[in-house]
This record gives C-alpha cells, sequence and structure tokens, in this order.
C-alpha cells in the first residue's frame, strides 16, 4: 500500500518537474548506453565460454572466470562509486505523517536493488552459466553459483551506498575508494595477500558445496542492516534542520581587485565553491583529474597513440571546466531572483565565471608540465588542448548553461540529497571531449601530430579573438530565457 | 513614479492580475493587502520583471520595467529568503550588495550602523553565515540589505511576517522614516491589516486580481478593512 503510494509520488516528481523536456532527452541518451551495455554483457556472456575453451584449451573455463572474480568486484565497485547514487527521495514531508520510518528506509533501500547496475551483470552471467550447463556441469551446482554471484553483487550494490556516504560525510570525495580499490589491488599484485585466489577458492567453495552461499548472503545481511541503521539515523528532522553552525573564516579577498568591475562576482564565486560541500568536491576533482594521464602515458600501449594525447590534454586541464562549468548558472539558483533584480551587468556575471574557468585551465596547465617526462608531445598537446578549452569549451559551455533549468540547492544538506551528480553528470562532458578528440584524431590521421597540435590551438585562439562577440551573444541568450529560468529556479 | 496600464498576468486561461490602472506618487508609503492567491507578490514580481506581462506594462519613474533595465539602480527589494545568498555572512552579503549598487564598505558601514537595534545584535559580528541563522534573523538581514544604496523605491513582500514584536515594532519605525523624511517611495504588502495602516498611507486591496479598494488611511480605515475581510461590507 504504502509502496504504491512512493512511487505514485516519484512518478509525478518526475513528470511534472521543470526540467522534464530536458531529462527527457538525456534519458534517451541514457537508454542508448544501457542498451549498448547489455548488448555487450549478453555477447560476452555467451562467447566467454567458448572463447576461454579455444584459447586456453588445457584449462577449465569456469576456473578461469572465477580466477578473474576479484578484479571484476573492483571494477564494479569502482564504476559504481562515480555512476550509481542512491535513490532520491524527497523525506522531509513524510516524517510528519503516519508512515514508519523504518518502510521509508526499507524502500529506498530495496529500489536500490532495482538498479540497473544490479541487472546488467545477469546479462553476461546468465547465459555463461546456461553455457555451463550445457557443457555437462551439474546444473545444480552452477544455479548456486549464479545464486552467489548475485548476493555478491547486491552485496557491492550496498557497500558502495556505505562508501559513499563516509566520503560525503568528509570532504575527501573519491579519496577513501581510492585508497580502499588502490590497497586491494596492491595487495593483491604484490602477493601480499592474494585476494583473486582467495574469491576464487570461495566461489569454488560454493559450487562444491552450495551451504557456504550462507556467507555471502550474511555479508549481503550486514551491508544491508548497516545501510538500513545509516539511512535510519539521517531520517530525523532535526540532523537535517539543526545544521552544525560553521565558524566563518572569512577573507576579503583583495586581490581579485585587480580584475576590475567583475571582482565582486569573482569574490562571491570564490566563496560559492569554497564554502559549500557541493562545489568544494569539485575543487577535489582536480586532482583525480590531474593524476589521469598517469593512467594512461606509464603504459607503452598509449605511448604509439599520440591522437590520445589531446583528449587527455582536454580531460586533464579542463576538468575544473566541466565539472563547475556544467552547472552555471545553476549554481546561483537559490538566489536567481535576487541577482536578477539587482543593478548588475549580466554581461559582468558571465565574465566572471569565464575568468574563473579560464584561470583554472592555466593552473592546471601549469601543473600538468611534469608529464614532460613521458615526452614532449605530451607537453605540446596538452597546450594545444588547454589553448582550446580556454577558447572553445569555456564559450560552449556558457552557451550550454542557458538551457539549464535545473535548480541546485546549495543550502540542502540533509540525507538523500544528490542533485546533479550521478551518470548524467558525465555525459554532458562528452561532447566538450570527444569533438576536440575527433578534430584532433583526424588531421592526426590526414596530416601529422603538429598539425593536429595547430588546429586545435589555432580553434582556440579564434575563440579568445572573439570572446568579446561569443560572449555578447551568451549573455544574449541568458536574456532571453530569463523568465523561464526565475520560474524554473523558484521550483523545488 | 510608479505607473501601472492594463497590466495583466495570466497563466494558460487563469487571470491571476488585472490591473487597468494605478498610480503611485513619489514618497508615498503604499500598502497591498489581500487574501492568499489574490496577486500581491505577482504585482511584485512583474514590479522586478521577475516574470514577463500578459498584457501592459508597468512604468517606473518613466522606464518601461520590462523592456529597460535602467529602473534598477533606484530600486531595491526584498520578497523573500531566496534573496539572500546562504554561505555568505550577513556582512558580506551587505558589501556584495553594496558594491552592485555602487557603494564602498565605509558607506555601507555606516549605513548598516543605523540599525543596531532593529538587528538586536543577532547579525552583526556573529561569525554565521546567513544559511544557519533562524528565518527572523534572515528576514531582518533581507530587509536592510534592501536599504542599501539609497534607493528610491523599496518594495517589501511581507516584511512583518515572522518578525517577532519588538522587531516588527522597530520596523514600522524605519518605514515610516523612509517615507515621510526621506522621500523614498515604499511599498509594503501584508496581511495584517494593523500593521499596514499603522504605516501606510494609502491602502490597496486587491482580490482575485483585481483592485477592489483604494483608500486613503484614516481612523475608520481598519475597521473599514476588517469589514471587507470578514464578508460584512460597511453601508
Amino acid at each position: 500500500m504504502t509502496l504504491k503510494h512512493f512511487l505514485n509520488l516519484e512518478w509525478k516528481q518526475f513528470f511534472r518537474s521543470a526540467s522534464f523536456g530536458k531529462s527527457i532527452a538525456l534519458n534517451i541518451l541514457m537508454i542508448f548506453f544501457a542498451l549498448y551495455f547489455i548488448v555487450s554483457f549478453l555477447i560476452m556472456g555467451i562467447a566467454l565460454y567458448p572463447g576461454l575453451k579455444k584459447a586456453f584449451p588445457e584449462e577449465d573455463p569456469f576456473v578461469i572466470v572465477n580466477g578473474f572474480l576479484f578484479f571484476y568486484i573492483l571494477v564494479d565497485m569502482a564504476m559504481r562509486f562515480f555512476l550509481q547514487k542512491l535513490p532520491v527521495m524527497s523525506v522531509k514531508p513524510l516524517l510528519t505523517l503516519p508512515v514508519k520510518r523504518n518502510k521509508v528506509v526499507h524502500y529506498v533501500l530495496r529500489k536500490s536493488a532495482m538498479s540497473f547496475f544490479n541487472i546488467l551483470p545477469l546479462f553476461a552471467f546468465v547465459p555463461f552459466s546456461i553455457m555451463l550447463i550445457i557443457n555437462g556441469y551439474p546444473s545444480s551446482s552452477v544455479l548456486i553459483w549464479l545464486l552467489a554471484i548475485i548476493v555478491v553483487t547486491l552485496i557491492i550494490n550496498f557497500l558502495n551506498f556505505l562508501i559513499e556516504s563516509i566520503s560525503s560525510e568528509t570532504e575527501l570525495s573519491f579519496l577513501p575508494i581510492i585508497v580502499l580499490i588502490g590497497g586491494l589491488f596492491a595487495l593483491n599484485h604484490f602477493n601480499v595477500i592474494s585476494f583473486s585466489e582467495l574469491v576464487s577458492q570461495g566461489f569454488m567453495a560454493i559450487y562444491s558445496n552450495p551451504i557456504f552461499v550462507l556467507v555471502p548472503v550474511l555479508i549481503l545481511a550486514i551491508t544491508y542492516m548497516a545501510n538500513f541503521k545509516q539511512l535510519k539515523s539521517k531520517l530525523f528532522l532535526d540532523s537535517s534542520l539543526k545544521s552544525k553552525v560553521t565558524v566563518v573564516n572569512a577573507s576579503s579577498m583583495e586581490w581579485t581587485r585587480r580584475f576590475g568591475d567583475i571582482a565582486p562576482f569573482m569574490q562571491l564565486d570564490l566563496k560559492l565553491i569554497w564554502r559549500n560541500k557541493r562545489t568544494k568536491s569539485s575543487v577535489w576533482m582536480l586532482l583525480l583529474g590531474l593524476l589521469y594521464g598517469l593512467f594512461f602515458y606509464p603504459q607503452p600501449t598509449y605511448a604509439n597513440m599520440p591522437w590520445f594525447f589531446a583528449f587527455i590534454g582536454i580531460f586533464v586541464t579542463g576538468i575544473f571546466l566541466i565539472n563547475f562549468g556544467q552547472f552555471i548558472p545553476a549554481w546561483d539558483s537559490g538566489y536567481y531572483k535576487m541577482l536578477m533584480s539587482q543593478n548588475i551587468k549580466y554581461e559582468q556575471y558571465l565574465k566572471s565565471k569565464w575568468t574563473l574557468m579560464t584561470m583554472s585551465v592555466v593552473i592546471l596547465f601549469v601543473l600538468s608540465i611534469p608529464y614532460v617526462y613521458f615526452g614532449w608531445k605530451i607537453l605540446l598537446a596538452h597546450f594545444a588542448a588547454a589553448i582550446y578549452n580556454v577558447g572553445v569549451n569555456t564559450h560552449v559551455i556558457l552557451y550550454g548553461g542557458s538551457f539549464n533549468r535545473k535548480k541546485i540547492d546549495l543550502n540542502q544538506r540533509a540525507a538523500f540529497n544528490y542533485q546533479g551528480t550521478g551518470a548524467v553528470q558525465w555525459i554532458i562532458g562528452i561532447p566538450l571531449m570527444l569533438l576536440p578528440l575527433a578534430i584532433f584524431g583526424i588531421t592526426y590521421a590526414i596530416s601529422s601530430f603538429e598539425i593536429g597540435c595547430v588546429v586545435l590551438t589555432v580553434l582556440g585562439t579564434t575563440g579568445i579573438v572573439l570572446h568579446d562577440k561569443l560572449m555578447t551573444f551568451i549573455t544574449k541568450k541568458y536574456l532571453d530565457s530569463k523568465y523561464k529560468m526565475i520560474d524554473a529556479f523558484s521550483q523545488d | 513614479m510608479i505607473e501601472t496600464k492594463n497590466l495583466s498576468k495570466a497563466y494558460g486561461t487563469k487571470t491571476v492580475l488585472q490591473i487597468d490602472q494605478l498610480e503611485i506618487p513619489k514618497g508615498q508609503s503604499f500598502g497591498l493587502v489581500g487574501n492568499n492567491g489574490a496577486g500581491k507578490t505577482t504585482y511584485f514580481s512583474l514590479l522586478l520583471d521577475l516574470i514577463k506581462p500578459t498584457t501592459g506594462h508597468i512604468e517606473n519613474n518613466n522606464v518601461m520595467v520590462h523592456q529597460s533595465e535602467d529602473w534598477k539602480p533606484f530600486t531595491s527589494a526584498f520578497i523573500d529568503e531566496s534573496f539572500l545568498i546562504g554561505y555568505l555572512t550577513p556582512e558580506e552579503y551587505f558589501y556584495f550588495i553594496g558594491e552592485l549598487r555602487g557603494q564602498n564598505k565605509v558607506d555601507v558601514d555606516n549605513l548598516v550602523a543605523q540599525f543596531e537595534d532593529f538587528f538586536h545584535g543577532e547579525i552583526l559580528g556573529q561569525k554565521k553565515y546567513l544559511r544557519d541563522l533562524s528565518k527572523g534573523n534572515q528576514k531582518k538581514a533581507g530587509i536592510v540589505a534592501a536599504l542599501i544604496g539609497n534607493p528610491e523605491i523599496i518594495i517589501l513582500d511581507e516584511p512583518f511576517a515572522n518578525l517577532d514584536p519588538t522587531t516588527q515594532i522597530r520596523l514600522k519605525g524605519i518605514i515610516k522614516n523612509l517615507a515621510e523624511k526621506q522621500g523614498v517611495t515604499v511599498l509594503v504588502s501584508s496581511h495584517d491589516l494593523l500593521h499596514v495602516t499603522d504605516v501606510c498611507e494609502r491602502i490597496v486591496v486587491l482580490d482575485k486580481g483585481e483592485v477592489v479598494k483604494d483608500l486613503a488611511t484614516n481612523e475608520a480605515t481598519l475597521k473599514e478593512l476588517e469589514a471587507h475581510f470578514s464578508g460584512r461590507e460597511v453601508v
């Protein structure tokens, strides 16, 4: 009964929200991604058994797969951390109604079990199990093994929320997950504790003796209860109402004065970034972005793929731009009405955001100079990418902001608040990164690496030269959608 | 000063505001009363160009509000908490608004210092962000921020709601002083008939988006308003 009400509420929330049109387009894109992954997993699940049989005729494919399960779990955990969020539900209005708190929490947790991330693995593991049974493995054992896989998937699901809640309470952002996964991987890699062996043996044990399936089930129950307790403790009004009062550490930021008439907005933006959790985490993202190159450059495979450098350059120098820029002007949605009734020039407001993003690109480029260790071409590509970011991507993202209709509530710190995070956040960054990759890749293919860099630089420089014209155009777009934005931002 | 002509605002087929003619002269303290949904906030939002009029226009000091932005330098407002920036301290907020209105820190400090008893020691020097203040204190900060930069027109939506009695009385003093001594046009809306009659020289009653009464305040006004809202017209 209650479940029906909850679903009904969410249905209405989705269809009646101001950003409905936009979410439709995004949802279609998400569905394409989902289909793509489903098909890939399906093919993998069907082809895995015969493929392994062919590649390693000596060995048992089932044993090989079990040997890789540990790595699968690590990857799954990492992916979920960045893409999967606890289902959002506005609980405050429900708290005073005769709905049991337990019910609300159970509902949220159960809904999370229905997540795409939990269903996707089935598309690979079910056909794989069928292939096993066809090839003469005892079906009851295989089914128990499949059950164990499903249970482990759910464990990862709930473990992820625990990790996320820990990360969201501290200001370390993604540090816990990196430490956890990196630590497990390192321990395994350097043979301190062979987790891959352990996991493999565990699944083999369940396969041969079904009673052992109780172990993962027990772990699942523990993680579920831990989540339950954790969420329930957050479900009291006072934990969201009586927010802890932080003592202010005010600084006058006189150095922004040199930027002239945009100084007040710069100060405001810097305070915005530093004093709100949501924005602060995008500062931490800078670290991740800076280190991103380290995933690729040390590997010899990528050393021979210079067309890839520009892409990494865009990412490394543009991570703040993408992260912060895509929510302009939603960052200011809470007091947008006030800004609009004040004596401000829209152009200055936007210019401040532009200056901030440009500064971040320059700083990140300087910090990324050590990558020259992996070859001067990388430095060159990063330079071209930085110019492109400043000249083109900043303007594109500001322009995109004029279509922004989704409010971000900075003041809200209650549980369940994950506005504007999750998979969607990354999709918006795609055109910003793929377009220069395509431009660079094509020029690289038909001429040379240097020409590719020149083309990106020229495009970027063109953008910088046309900056004033572009800003006038963008400002006009914002003015045109002024009423719509005010309306959308004043909705909850 | 403020001229409203043939103004209407409709959402779909439903007209929420319809004012054919309304003039507010300079220096008047003007009160707007009406039940929920009468169109008070809609009118103020139109005055601030936050929504688009369906027909007609408002001229503020001979500036067409929905066409030019030149009314902004001499007009200021506090409509609701969404006018505050939660992650600033009250002081920072005042300075920010001051900067937008061409005032330096000293100007702002001088102005804010006059409102020390209005603040009752709960706003300045608290080292707290606005989002951590109580609703009433947030409102005090917002109202004073609307006074920064010597505006000629000040618009306050429901300024008395959420304030404690002492502050309400002080606020009345401030509004009266602005209109009588400084020649500022003050537009106030309220549900509290007593406060409005105390403060405003003129009171307009809105009902379902239309002006149904336009009164110059005198001793009988409060009675007349009470009669109107209780549904018994005095004959």
